[in-house]
Parts: structure tokens; sequence; C-alpha cells
């Protein structure tokens, strides 16, 4: 069976002046479907350029990376939003919601893109991803209304509304407190539940040890791959 | 992303920020404001213009009597009188173009006219012949004007103005009533139709007509036939510079002129002086143009700058928008919109105060104005077309932005 993912030499490398900084080289490895995976190490390992390279928000410089058996490594900008927008959600740690914008619109975001809904419809959907992450009776709070932990269920929500295959977190609850953060891990056990494969990107082993497919990251390269 | 999601995307955001936009589209609001306003104004003096020329009689030209000049030394304007109503019926006869002329003669020293217990000094006493009606385009309101006959024999009879009648008769017929100028007896035969007030502001019904020999022999105890100027109206328009050409070679001959020497006349049409006129409004309505062109010019810059912060202030907004999928394309849409909408939001505001300003300028100063609907439609696409030009270089930089610097940004 073809894996969900699968990475085989990918290497990112910039050109600033003289110098070549390589945060990723030589990358191989491999999700299935379904997985919780946990992709750890210290800062400065390349955990992020990974995750954006996963996320098909940045291109690798070498190697191929294959998604669902189709080869994604070369496409135009274009085509990468397009799978941004259709098999990925996306979980920022700092969130990132619209400021002086409701749950609800906030929510519908994705929705305004490659696809043509009516408004009402976009409501639905939106208005069921809420209800998915406990925060119903919260669709007309502005950000600045509501707690880190319902900020990150609404990003959450908005993350899901696309019925997206993957979830991408990075440090999901890194700017949250224990309790939070204990929701929002039950969430992605949740959703992992429900066949949805969730990649967490953290420096804190707690969250790390839920994944039952683990990488360490030192140095640009894979230094532990585990399941 | 449709088009209305766009636009209701741009309206939000300018919403959001409500004093800004209302300082930025001010810079477009004035400019299309005076555009308009400038506009209106301008076609309300070229269309006053044209009334007061029409009113003047079609296609006229006037000769004047020409300086004299002696040893080099110019006597100026009319010091030599040698214009006849010999002139005036030889141009009418000799030039096909000329369909009539009228001799006039102005009439000095007239200071009262008097009607029973009413005085009244009129502006303008003229002595002419039968041709006057037709050639300055103004028929008589009751009555007739005098006849051959009466310009043969220098009757005592007299056609008067509106201003003239309402003076002297108080709103009664002034038809066979008589009148005393300078203590002669003067019956009146005919009233003018109102003209109202020439270009220079003169109230053309305050006038007082008689036959051009009852003026010279009569009023002016003169035996002399010299007039103070010949008006000709001739067919066509088109016919007037050969016109010209025309009596200028029969005045040269009549009054024995050779090659070379001045003139003792001088030709003068109303098309001239009306396009004259209308040049000099044109010069002044294309500077408040260009005045104004450079306003909507800085407003166009104010946008810009304006959208330029916009996009720095949001970038983290169009970070997450390209990873939830966005493409450049739709976050140059979102920008250009927004920029759009403000400019034609300004364009739309700017007409109604420009419209309102020119209605006010007419009502208070009884300027003439005229709305013009080619300036309000080139207006709205010059605002919508601000916004284009100006909104794409910072609409492009958004759109270009990379999704990762873009997310990071603070």
């Amino acid at each position: 069976m073809t894996p969900l993912i699968r990475l085989e030499g990918i290497s990112k490398t910039y050109h600033l002046g003289e110098v070549d900084i390589r945060p990723l080289q030589e990358v191989t490895l491999e999700i299935a479907a379904g997985e919780v995976v946990s992709i750890t190490g210290a800062s400065g390992s390349g955990k992020t350029t990974l995750m954006n390279i996963l996320g098909c928000m940045d291109r690798p410089s070498e190697g191929s990376y294959r998604l669902e058996g189709r080869e994604v490594a070369h496409l135009s900008p274009d085509e990468r939003a397009r799978l941004r927008n259709q098999v990925f959600g996306f979980v920022f740690q700092s969130f990132n919601l619209l400021s002086r914008t409701s749950a609800l619109e906030n929510v519908e975001l994705p929705l305004m893109y490659w696809r043509s809904l009516p408004g009402a419809e976009r409501h639905a959907l939106a208005l069921e991803a809420l209800r998915r992450v406990g925060l119903a009776d919260r669709v007309d709070h502005h950000p600045n209304q509501l707690s880190g932990g319902q900020q990150q269920r609404v990003a959450i929500a908005r993350a899901l509304v696309t019925r997206p295959k993957i979830l991408l977190a990075d440090e999901p609850t890194g700017n949250l407190d224990s309790r939070s953060e204990k929701e929002i891990m039950d969430l992605f056990g949740q959703l992992h539940a429900e066949g949805i494969t969730v990649i967490l990107v953290t420096h804190n082993p707690e969250i790390a040890a839920v994944a039952a497919h683990r990488i360490r990251l030192k140095d640009g390269r894979v230094q532990e791959d585990v399941r | 992303m449709n088009a209305w999601m766009i636009l209701r995307l741009a309206l939000r955001a300018l919403v959001k920020n409500k004093v800004r936009t209302a300082l930025t589209m001010l810079g477009i609001l004035i400019g299309i404001a005076s555009v308009i306003a400038m506009v209106a104004l301008g076609q309300g003096a070229s269309r006053m213009v044209e009334d007061q020329i029409n009113a003047m009689g079609r296609n006229i030209v006037m000769v004047l009597p020409g300086a004299a000049s002696s040893g080099g030394f110019s006597w100026g304007s009319g010091s030599i009188q040698t214009l006849t109503p010999d002139d005036a019926a030889a141009i009418a006869k000799e030039v096909p173009t000329v369909a009539a002329t009228a001799p006039v003669v102005r009439v000095r020293g007239v200071r009262q006219v008097v009607a029973g217990s009413q005085n009244w000094v009129p502006d303008n006493a003229m002595g002419t012949n039968t041709d006057f009606p037709q050639v300055r385009d103004w028929p008589l309101d009751e009555g007739t004007f005098f006849s051959e006959q009466d310009v043969r024999y220098a009757t005592k009879v007299c056609v008067i103005g509106a201003t003239i009648s309402q003076n002297l008769f108080q709103g009664a017929s002034p038809l066979g009533q008589t009148v005393r100028i300078k203590n002669m007896p003067f019956k009146v035969v005919g009233l003018l139709t109102r003209k109202g007030t020439n270009a220079i502001g003169q109230d053309q019904d305050d006038t007082l007509l008689v036959p051009w020999t009852t003026a010279k022999r009569v009023l002016e105890g003169s035996t002399f036939n010299n007039v103070s100027q010949i008006l000709l109206s001739v067919d066509t328009a088109g016919h007037i510079p050969a016109a010209m050409a025309e009596v200028t070679a029969l005045l040269h001959q009549r009054h024995r002129i050779r090659p070379g020497e001045a003139d003792d006349f001088r030709l003068m049409s109303m098309t001239e002086m009306a396009s004259a006129t209308a040049e000099t409004s044109k010069v002044m309505s294309i500077l408040l143009l260009v005045t104004a062109c450079i306003s909507l010019l800085v407003g166009g810059i104010g946008i810009m700058n304006i959208m330029l912060v916009s996009v720095v202030e949001r970038t983290r907004e169009i970070g997450v928008r390209m990873a939830m999928g966005a493409r450049g394309r739709d976050i140059l849409a979102q920008f250009l919109a927004e920029s759009v909408a403000l400019s034609l939001a300004a364009g739309v505001l700017g007409m109604l105060l420009g419209a309102s300003a020119s209605w006010g300028i007419q009502h208070f100063l009884q300027w003439p104005t005229q709305l013009s609907l080619g300036a309000v439609a080139v207006s709205l696409l010059f605002s919508c077309g601000i916004g284009v030009f100006f909104g794409m270089y910072p609409a492009v930089r958004a759109s270009r932005l990379d999704p990762i610097e873009a997310l990071r940004h603070e």
C-alpha cells in the first residue's frame, strides 16, 4: 500500500551571500494514513522547515515528496495553494485568527477559496466545525473575547472545516496553560479516532509521547524514527 | 472567491478603519468634485456666450469707421466718418452672400424722452434703416417697423424697446402714442420684443430706434451722411470669411483706397469675437481641469500610500489566507477591490459634492452652470481607474508575499 506521505532525500538549502544554510539534509521518511506523528528536535534542528515542506508551504531544494503517490515537490505555487486548501489543515502556535472577525467568519475563511459555495452553506459548514470543537455557543465572539484554549479550538475548527486528510499542528499548545493543553490534546485524539492523520511539531516530550510514530530531528537530519 | 465575496471583504476592511478611509477618500473626493464643478461652470459660460452671440443676430459682421492718420500719428478708431448709408446699400447689392445691411447712427445728445408726465433717458438711441430687424434678428412685439417712406422723408416716428415702453407707459400699449424727443413730437409705431441684457451687461431693451435720416437731419441737425457703423448679416456662417473679403474689396473701390494705403474702415465678425471669448474660457477651464487632475493625482498617491501601509499591517492576515489556500491572484483581487471601492466611493461622493457646488454657484452667485452627463461618466471611470492604477502596486506586493515569511511577520 502506498504511504500517505513519502519523503526521499529531501534537502533544503538557503543561499545567504557566500554561506549556504542547510536546515534539512537528506531527510527520508514515510507517514501512513491515520497515524499520529510527532516531530521533535531542538530549535534549529529543521522541524519548522520540515513542517513547511510537508504542508506545501515551501518547496524542497532537492529530493522527492510523494503525497498519496503523487510527486508534489515541484508543483507551481497555485497548485500548492490548492493542496493546502484541500488536503491540509494548519494549526499554529499563535492561533493566527483574524482579529476583529467573528469565530464563525474565521472558520469560514478556507471555504472562500477554490470553491464557490453559497453563503448559507458556508455558514452551515463552519457552524458544524465549531460544534465539533465544542464552541457552538461562541460563534459571534471575536478572538479577543475568547480564552487561549478557545482561540486554539476555533483555529482547529478552521483547519477542519475543509475536511482535510492531514492536520499539521506547529506547537499547538505552546501558548496554552496545562488545562487547555489537555483539552486540545484530547481533541487531537478524537480527530485521530475519526481517521485524520495528525502531525504534531513540538519540543514538549509529553506531547510527543502521545504519538505512536515519533520522528526526532537533529541538525537537519532524521536522528530517530520509531513506530 | 467570486466578485460579490471580494467586494464584501473589501467594504468590510474599509469600514473597519473609518477615519482612515474617510481621510484617504478626501483627496479623490475633492478632485472629482472640482472637475465636475469646473466642467459645469465652463459649459455654462460657453452656453451663455453662445446665447448672447445668437441674441446679437446670427452671422453678423460689423463695419466700423477706421482710424485717421496724419504724418504717422493715428487719431484712433472712428476719427474719420467715411461710412455712409450708400455703402450699406452697395454692399447689400454687390455682395450676394450678404442677406441684408443696416447702417446705424448713434444719436448723441438725446437727453430725455417725454410722454405726458413721464420721462426716461434711453441708454441707446439709434437711427437705422428698415432692414434692421432682419439683420439683428430682432422682431417686433407690436406694431410695425418704420417704412422706406419714413426713411426717405425723415419722418418723426420711432420704435421703442420694452424697457422704455414700461417706463413711459407702465404696461399700456405704446402704439400710436406721441413721445417728445428734444422737444419734438415723435409717433411710436412699434414695440421691439424683449431681448434682455447683452454680453457686456447692457439692457438691450433700453433702445430707441428712428429712421437714420431723422437721426441725422432732425435730431442732430447735420447735413452729412456719415454713420457710426454698418451691420451686415451673412446668409450662412461658412460664408462669413468670403463675404468679409468681398466687402473689403468693395469698400476699397468705393473709398478709392489704393493697395498699400491704410484702410479707413474696419470689419469685425461676431463669430470672431465669440471664438475669442470661447478661447479665453477654454484656456481657463483647461487650467482649472489641470489643477483638478493634480489633486486627483495627489489623492491617488494617498490611496497608494494607505494601501501600502495596510498591506504591511495585514502581512500576517495575508500569510494566514495563503496557508488556507489563497492564491496570489486571490490576494491581489482582495487588495485591488479595496482600493477601487475606496476611490469609486470617493468619486461618487465627489460627484454629488461637485453637482451641489455647481447648483450653489448657479443659485447664489447667479453664474450659469450646466451639469454634463459626459463629465459625470468620465469622472466615475476616472476614479475607478485611479483605484486600479494606484492600488495595483500595493496589491501586487501583497500577492507576491511568501506565505512562510508573512506568517512569521510580527
